[in-house]
């Protein structure tokens, strides 16, 4: 009986110290959530921002650009990121709450073009990789490769990355149905890299030396190419907050677009915004 | 003193089941409650038999005949794969191995059912799947074949375990009977121990079905994410779960894509309610 008082006492008192030492800590906390391909940017400002401001602290967590808006559309949370636009559903739920959102664009970034080291073809227009991804091209020879079924590997229908290519390269058309559907940049990378006839697309971040870059009407992606937007596949990273953030909130997004901020942003593989 | 703590015990105890039974008809009551709008966008034939999967096209397509199919097919195959391999192993760990070696075997299968599935994925994914590429020269190695390979081995131990309990509860005087007959071993096995725990065996297949059907990880992993019936065992193949897990954090909360993903959760529960009610079904029957 004794041994169970023990039991019980510490561990009301462990509790109690959780919640103790919780209380003393820094007031000041930004809350922050959303898409995982802008994570970690944000994940790394976060922990140097921290080291420079003891009394701030900054919780991100990841769950995708739509949770990412919502959370931020009910004020759930102080920042919102998304690797998309705000789309006419939301600004439906926005106009029902009277609310108003500020969008703010930290980094661009590329949709990659990939296939298998083996593969010899360099290039592909723009009529091409459409006719590979809905299904009329079937067979690498007919772009000039060799003879063998032309594996289409797409990302899953709610990524932001699938969103951006079905509207530049697919121009709203549907992707073939036996194409794989894959449910991270990672994934679609790895199986791309040991499958010979395998194509996919992937975030700038995620192209690796196992893998070939595949230009489209001849351009490839680099910093020139993607900052003039003669890259066809660029978009902007966003973080979104309510129309008239928080002084906390619009100091850390001062520091994301900032100098040290924007190394940051270039050390994760992406490209500064400015 | 003492009646106090039987007292609390017996309160303590009955708000944790109360708490179980809470949370169970929460998780069913807003499966249901985010589900059912989808039938004001598509009807519950086009919902159950339309093959075609584009979610949030312009003008979307809601049809999960072919997701249905895909994780039809993955648990089949995982159970042709599983039930030789458990029951085999079952049948070995209790009627021939020696004491010694069925203390090892046993807690060794036991430990296939401890590693977390996402283990599983990966080694699909990365040793399995670039393996399956260059043996059989197939196009892709994320396919229905290798994630019912991948499958079947995490079902072996639910079936091994479950099913060498029925064979090892089957009473000595039964097997000496037979062997007094002048049955052989392998015939006692055959003909008298395993149709005596015929029903154990049965609920060991049934739980591994329920296992195999309602895992995501594997599935998300290795079975190559395409809304499509396979027109053979090396296509890629896009079961239930690994939708749902897939698509649900990037969706809009509210939309009709939405409420579709909680809609297959909806057959996916029936699916598996159904399994355990077999189940329950059958060991009220054997114990009548």
């Amino acid at each position: 009986m004794k041994l169970y008082l023990l039991i019980l006492f510490s561990i009301f008192s462990i509790i109690t110290s959780i919640v103790l030492s919780d209380c003393s800590k820094p007031e000041k906390k930004i809350k922050i959530a959303g898409s995982t391909t802008v994570l970690p940017i944000v994940q790394a400002a976060a922990e140097i921002y921290m080291d420079n401001h003891p009394d701030i602290s900054i919780s991100v967590r990841g769950g995708g650009s739509s949770i990412g808006i919502k959370s931020i559309i009910e004020d759930l949370i102080d920042i919102g990121n998304a690797s998309r636009k705000v789309n006419i559903k939301e600004k439906e739920l926005l106009n029902k709450k009277r609310n108003d959102l500020t969008e703010t664009a930290i980094a661009k970034d590329a949709i990659t073009i990939i296939i298998n080291l083996e593969n010899p073809v360099t290039n592909l227009s723009l009529y091409q990789l459409k006719a590979i991804f809905t299904g009329q091209i079937t067979n690498w020879s007919e772009v000039g490769g060799y003879d063998t079924e032309i594996i289409v590997v797409s990302r899953d229908v709610s990524s932001g990355s699938f969103v951006v290519f079905n509207k530049v390269i697919l121009d709203s058309l549907k992707v073939k149905d036996n194409a794989m559907m894959l449910a991270s940049n990672n994934a679609v990378a790895t199986m791309v890299g040991y499958t010979p006839g395998a194509i996919g697309y992937v975030g700038l971040g995620y192209v690796n030396k196992d893998l070939n870059i595949v230009s489209i009407d001849g351009v490839l992606p680099t910093p020139e190419t993607i900052m003039n937007n003669n890259y066809k596949l660029t978009r902007e990273l966003f973080i979104y907050t309510s129309k008239a953030p928080k002084e906390l909130a619009q100091d850390f997004i001062n520091f994301v677009l900032s100098e040290e901020g924007q190394q940051i942003v270039e050390k994760q593989g992406y490209l500064r915004i400015n | 003193m003492n009646k106090f703590k039987d007292k609390s015990f017996k309160t303590i105890t009955y708000v944790s089941s109360l708490f179980v039974i809470i949370f169970l008809f929460g998780i069913i009551a807003s499966i249901f409650y985010e589900g059912l709008p989808i039938f004001q966008h598509v009807s519950l034939k086009d919902f159950l038999f339309n093959t075609a999967w584009h979610p949030t096209h312009d003008t979307p397509d809601f049809g999960i005949f072919s997701l249905i199919i895909g994780s039809l097919l993955v648990t089949l195959g995982a159970l042709l794969i599983a039930i030789p391999l458990g029951l085999g192993s079952a049948i070995y760990i209790s009627e021939i191995a020696a004491q010694n070696t069925r203390e090892i075997l046993k807690p060794l299968i036991e430990l296939l059912a401890g590693i977390p599935s996402v283990i599983y994925g990966l080694f699909g994914m990365a040793f399995l799947s670039p393996f399956l590429i260059k043996t059989f020269k197939i196009p892709t190695g994320l396919n229905l074949f290798s994630a019912s390979i991948i499958l079947g081995i995490m079902v072996v131990p639910i079936i091994s375990s479950l099913s060498e309990d029925a064979l090892s509860s089957v009473p000595k005087n039964l097997r000496e009977a037979s062997l007094a007959l002048g049955a052989n071993k392998w015939e006692t096995i055959i003909k008298v121990v395993v149709p005596a725990s015929r029903s154990g065996i049965f609920n060991s297949i049934i739980l591994g079905f329920g296992r195999a059907i309602g895992e995501t990880m594997v599935v998300l992993m290795v079975a190559g994410g395409a809304a499509q019936i396979p027109k053979n065992i090396f296509q890629p193949i896009r079961p239930m779960p690994a939708t749902v897990a897939a698509e649900m954090g990037e969706t809009v909360i509210g939309s009709p894509h939405f409420h579709a993903l909680f809609g297959i959760s909806i057959i996916l529960f029936i699916i598996t309610f159904l399994t355990i009610l077999i189940t329950e079904f059958a060991i009220r029957r054997r114990k009548k």
